[in-house]
């Protein structure tokens, strides 16, 4: 009934949809396995992409040539870029999604890729042989075979969906949970843990008094996130609103601890200290005496309502009560509770940076069972496991980015080299190289490279070449425009920086922090109608390369100097026992997690700097 | 967070013979620019330009000057030591000396050689054999063991400890800062700027003067001063003139002929010391000598070092030790020397008083070593410290640049990123003597203490 595939993929959410449709675009012969056709990439979660740190991972992936991207673009409802009052590297965009658009696009883009089939069913295992994966069992007892796996089951396996003092087997609400696979990987020797996220409860939106609310508009200029010139940006949007929970909210709350399963042990998983439950936060902090709700809603046109800021799992009769005392909820209807919602991951250590498990070759795992949290942390390690699954098969060179390429590749560097003992979510203070990674440059850090492997378009790659050929000529322009201290003084003076006395380049005084660039080109009127023949991103890139200059230069270096590491590789039978000028600790260590190169060594938490000098000089061996 | 290791393309520097005083030190300094850096700081025939197994003499410089009289000797890569482009400086054996000028090379861009880099260098580049990996490993081991356990015997002192303190501050400042850059989004409060600059002000005073307890460092700067004192006629000029070999004093036979404070440097194997004769010390009527002595009493209490001198043919023990206890009340090393010894002696006097006869240059000499021998035991307390004082001071001062970047940022109000990323810088570098900061304890600090998160 099945031929033999090169690339399984286990799951459809986020992870898998992006893993599938890399694996196939690249030419591989795909199965997409889900339980539900209909639920093909659910938000689960709150209906919104991006953010600080992962607006910028969209954009990696969109890039790369994934597909995240492009349906954000397709079925947001509102755009806004985060951070806009801090310096250019730290901008976010972030979308506001329209949930059942967003699942419909990805099964659309799905569907239109020829080489991949799509088959509804629950997974319950792997077929080993020889160390080496070689196909999934399923629950009518069904075998395919296929030459790699991509597990990206979210938190489908052994899912516990927690309620008051209820507690039921689910993967979501509504969903059944997943069983087998755990069992079986860990007779296979990998090492398994517990998880805990939540999820807040979803409001009739109808029932709502908005007046009472702060409006949060979109922006007046909407952006979006693909690169490509498929997608557009907003013409209309939806604004969500703000409210604020308060002492009377908090007090109603209480009542339901003694029922709550965080407080009498019930749940056991760790949750995420940044996206703590309603009942964390005034347990945690009780001296403050509201906290932020974000009222967000679901789509275009429905009237459902995501309550963003109020995840909880306490009973729901408590919900509701505590809900309708938040301004504006006064009359409002549940549509269903919150949960918290536990499940297992595999501690991420026991991967490779390729995502391919260090157990079992052509077996890769990626999103939530790797404990991260986030669509978009799981949607990039999809892409990646999903090229690096294609690329196994095809027995060509792995592909990996590095952490000054990438968020992608700070998010999966830390998670193999750190692991994660909570839901792991990307933050830019993760990253060392921020003013490198930013949203701006996506395309320039990384179309190149996803063009390489097949992944992203011609068009793709011309774009950006243009974006920065464009951009040099400018910043070269910028070197060689000057102005007289008669002309330029005034506009200086005005804007709050000091006079020149001798001439100055555009370059010169755009180092100033203070100085306006658009009020410096407005004396150039010639320059400023050059710059409009110009690719439409590059005036803002040469702009960003001159401000912060010295620290792309900076960070340039230390990304050089990490690089002499980072190349280092080791090979995987490397015994470190043998090694006892390495503290037990380091073996240990080094042992369990089996970094791929020098530079992952020397990220693991607990290796000095003087064990990498060590190993330095038995890897010359 | 950036991590620590040694990099293999960088210039390191450090001391091939063991600290302490001896007739000669060696520096050693690998790496691919080893040559280019040391030129930067040579004055002589050009290094750049000599092919590799020359030796040549010149001198080596810094800001302040002269830093000594060297012997370099010029390696071509393969054919070194470690197998890198190399430079040996043989310098004059003293502490002092060596730290100056290994300071001066890290300014230029080298840096300081950690535990077992050399031996490290040599073997990955082949000039080892394969079977002694084993050993080159240990060697790292040990003296990675080795140099930690000097640092932390040097941080054991209130300073390190105001450093750790304010390096929390720090680190939840940093906090705060990412906060901003993370959740902004989020209704969280933000870092106070003036808190931030005030604490950063404090950092630095602490850096400041963490930087300013390496004696070595500040004997190299500002030189070592030695007071002579002693009752009038007892010799003392008669002493500084030996010393500096030339009739710089005015000498006579007329008891308190010096009537002001005489300075004079003197090179004693590459160190600075600064001689400080002063008015001879007698209860006096004549005004012009009276301002002398009290300027001479202000001098003491800038001393490093007290030689007091007296007159052994005429001084007891019993008179010598009332003399000398009111220079005890100053705390200042005191050596106690017996002048005109060759005129016979007037008891016995306490153990370590040197015999000297100034006007016969009779035991100049010892009394010279002495004084090295004085100064350096007073500063480089073990072996290695001065290695790990350069490391330590390498990253003060990397730290407070970062900081004074912060500072200047604060100012123009440049974006939040570039003070977070200066801040970091600073914790990066403070890291290399406080431990190391990681991303978890960074964001631990966010978490634990503001309720973020939708």
């Amino acid at each position: 009934m099945f031929p033999e595939y090169d690339v399984i993929v286990i799951g459809a959410g986020h992870a898998g949809c992006e893993a599938a449709s890399a694996a196939a675009k690249l030419g591989s012969r795909t199965l997409l396995i889900t339980m539900n056709m209909n639920t093909i990439a659910q938000m689960s979660c709150n209906p919104a992409m991006g953010g600080v740190a992962k607006g910028q991972i969209v954009r990696e992936i969109d890039a790369l040539g994934g597909l995240s991207g492009i349906v954000t673009d397709k079925t947001m409802i509102q755009f806004r870029m985060l951070n806009r009052s801090k310096g250019a590297a730290m901008w976010s965009p972030r979308a506001q999604s329209d949930r059942m658009r967003f699942a419909e696009e990805w099964r659309m883009q799905l569907e239109a890729i020829p080489n991949l089939d799509f088959w509804q069913e629950m997974a319950t295992g792997i077929i080993v042989k020889d160390g080496r994966v070689c196909g999934v069992r399923t629950g009518m007892g069904m075998e395919i075979m296929g030459k790699s796996v991509v597990l990206t089951n979210g938190t489908f396996l052994n899912g516990v969906i927690h309620i008051g003092e209820k507690q039921f087997g689910g993967g979501r609400a509504a969903e059944r949970a997943s069983t087998g696979i755990t069992e079986q990987l860990i007779e296979l020797g990998f090492e398994a843990g517990r998880m805990k996220t939540g999820t807040p409860p979803r409001i009739d939106g109808r029932s709502l008094n908005y007046s009472r609310m702060e409006e949060q508009a979109g922006d007046e200029i909407p952006g979006k996130f693909s690169y490509s010139d498929t997608t557009t940006p907003l013409l209309k949007q939806r604004s969500c609103y703000i409210t604020y929970t308060n002492q009377a909210v908090h007090e109603v709350l209480k009542e339901g601890f003694e029922k709550s399963p965080m407080f009498t042990g019930r749940i056991q998983g760790l949750g995420p200290r940044y996206c703590p439950s309603v009942e964390d936060k005034i347990n945690r902090f009780a001296d403050k005496d509201r906290h932020q709700i974000f009222v967000e809603p679901e789509g275009w046109d429905t009237v459902e309502i995501y309550v963003n800021g109020f995840s909880t799992s306490l009973p729901e009769d408590i919900q509701y009560k505590a809900i309708r005392l938040i301004p504006g909820f006064e009359n409002a209807k549940m549509f269903r509770p919150g949960y918290a919602i536990e499940y297992d991951y595999f501690p991420p250590t026991q991967l490779k940076n390729t995502l391919e498990t260090n157990l079992i070759e052509n077996l890769y795992f990626a999103g939530q069972i790797n404990g991260t949290t986030g669509y978009e942390e799981a949607g990039c390690q999809g892409l990646m496991a999903g090229i690096n699954a294609h690329l196994k098969v095809r027995e060509e060179n792995p592909f990996i980015l590095s952490r000054s390429e990438a968020y992608i590749g700070v998010l999966i560097d830390d998670l193999i080299t750190k692991g994660t003992d909570e839901p792991y979510r990307m933050f830019t203070s993760r990253a060392e190289y921020r003013i490198l990674l930013r949203q701006d440059n996506a395309d320039i850090r990384l179309t190149e490279k996803g063009h390489q492997l097949g992944l992203a378009t011609d068009t793709a790659l011309a774009r950006t070449k243009e974006k920065e050929n464009d951009t040099a000529a400018i910043y070269s322009q910028f070197k060689q425009i000057k102005f007289s201290p008669e002309e330029v003084n005034g506009t200086l003076e005005a804007m709050g920086s000091a006079a020149i006395k001798e001439k100055a380049t555009l370059y010169n005084l755009l180092k100033r922090p203070q100085v306006e660039l658009d009020k410096l080109l407005s004396l150039k009127p010639d320059f400023q109608k050059a710059i409009s023949g110009y690719h439409k991103e590059a005036l803002e890139q040469a702009e960003i390369m001159v401000r912060y200059e010295d620290y792309i230069v900076k960070e340039q270096q230390l990304a050089e100097r990490m690089m002499s590491i980072d190349n280092v590789n080791i090979n995987p039978t490397f015994d470190y026992h043998k090694i006892t000028a390495l503290s037990k600790e380091s073996r240990e260590k080094l042992f369990k997690t089996k970094p791929s190169t020098l530079g992952e060594a020397s990220r693991i938490s607990g290796v000095t700097p003087s064990d990498i000098s060590i190993l330095m000089v038995y890897m010359s061996k | 967070m950036r991590t620590h290791f040694q990099s293999l393309t960088d210039v390191i520097v450090a001391l091939a013979t063991p600290p302490g005083v001896s007739a000669l030190a060696v520096i050693r300094v690998s790496g691919t620019d080893a040559i280019a850096i040391v030129q930067q700081i040579w004055k002589g025939k050009a290094l750049t330009e000599m092919a590799g197994n020359q030796f040549v003499f010149g001198r080596l410089v810094d800001e302040n000057g002269i830093i000594d009289e060297v012997v370099a000797a010029i390696y071509r890569a393969p054919k070194s030591f470690t197998g890198d482009e190399m430079v040996e400086l043989t310098t004059h054996g003293n502490m002092y000396v060596v730290e100056r000028a290994m300071q001066a090379l890290i300014k230029v861009g080298g840096r300081a050689a950690e535990a077992g880099e050399f031996t490290k260098r040599a073997f990955l580049n082949g000039k080892m054999d394969l079977s002694q990996a084993e050993a080159v490993a240990d060697i790292i081991h040990a003296d990675s063991a080795a140099a930690h356990q000097t640092a932390m015997n040097q941080l054991r002192g209130g300073i390190s400890k105001e450093l750790k303190v304010l390096r929390q501050e720090l680190l939840d400042f940093a906090g705060l800062l990412e906060l901003e850059l993370d959740f902004s989004e989020e209704d969280v409060e933000f870092a106070n700027r003036d808190r931030l600059t005030h604490l950063m002000r404090q950092i630095l005073a602490v850096i400041l003067q963490l930087a300013g307890t390496f004696k070595a460092g500040n004997a190299i700067k500002n030189g070592i001063a030695v007071v002579i004192a002693g009752k009038p006629n007892a010799g003392k000029s008669t002493l500084l003139n030996a010393l500096l070999q030339e009739e710089r004093a005015i000498v006579s036979e007329i008891a308190g002929t010096t009537r002001d404070v005489i300075e004079d440097e003197l090179l004693i194997e590459g160190i600075r010391f600064r001689f400080i004769d002063t008015a001879g010390l007698r209860a006096t009527t004549d005004t012009i000598e009276a301002i002398g002595v009290a300027r001479s009493k202000e001098q003491m209490g800038k001393a490093d070092v007290i030689l007091y001198l007296f007159d052994a043919s005429i001084t007891t023990p019993e008179e010598l030790a009332e003399e000398v206890g009111e220079w005890e009340e100053l705390g200042k090393p005191i050596v106690l020397i017996a002048n005109k010894y060759d005129l016979g002696t007037a008891g016995n006097y306490p153990e370590g008083t040197q015999f000297i006869s100034a006007k016969n240059k009779e035991g100049i000499e010892p009394l010279k070593q002495l004084l090295l021998q004085k100064t350096i035991d007073q500063s480089v307390a073990a072996d290695g410290v001065m290695i790990t004082n350069i490391r330590h001071h390498e990253a003060l001062q990397a730290s407070g640049i970062a900081l004074q970047k912060a500072l200047q940022h604060i100012e123009t109000q440049i974006g939040t990123e570039l003070i977070a990323e200066e801040i970091r810088e600073a914790l990066y570098q403070l890291g290399l003597i406080t431990g190391e900061v990681n991303n978890e304890e960074l964001l631990g600090t966010i978490f634990s203490r503001f309720c973020i998160g939708k």
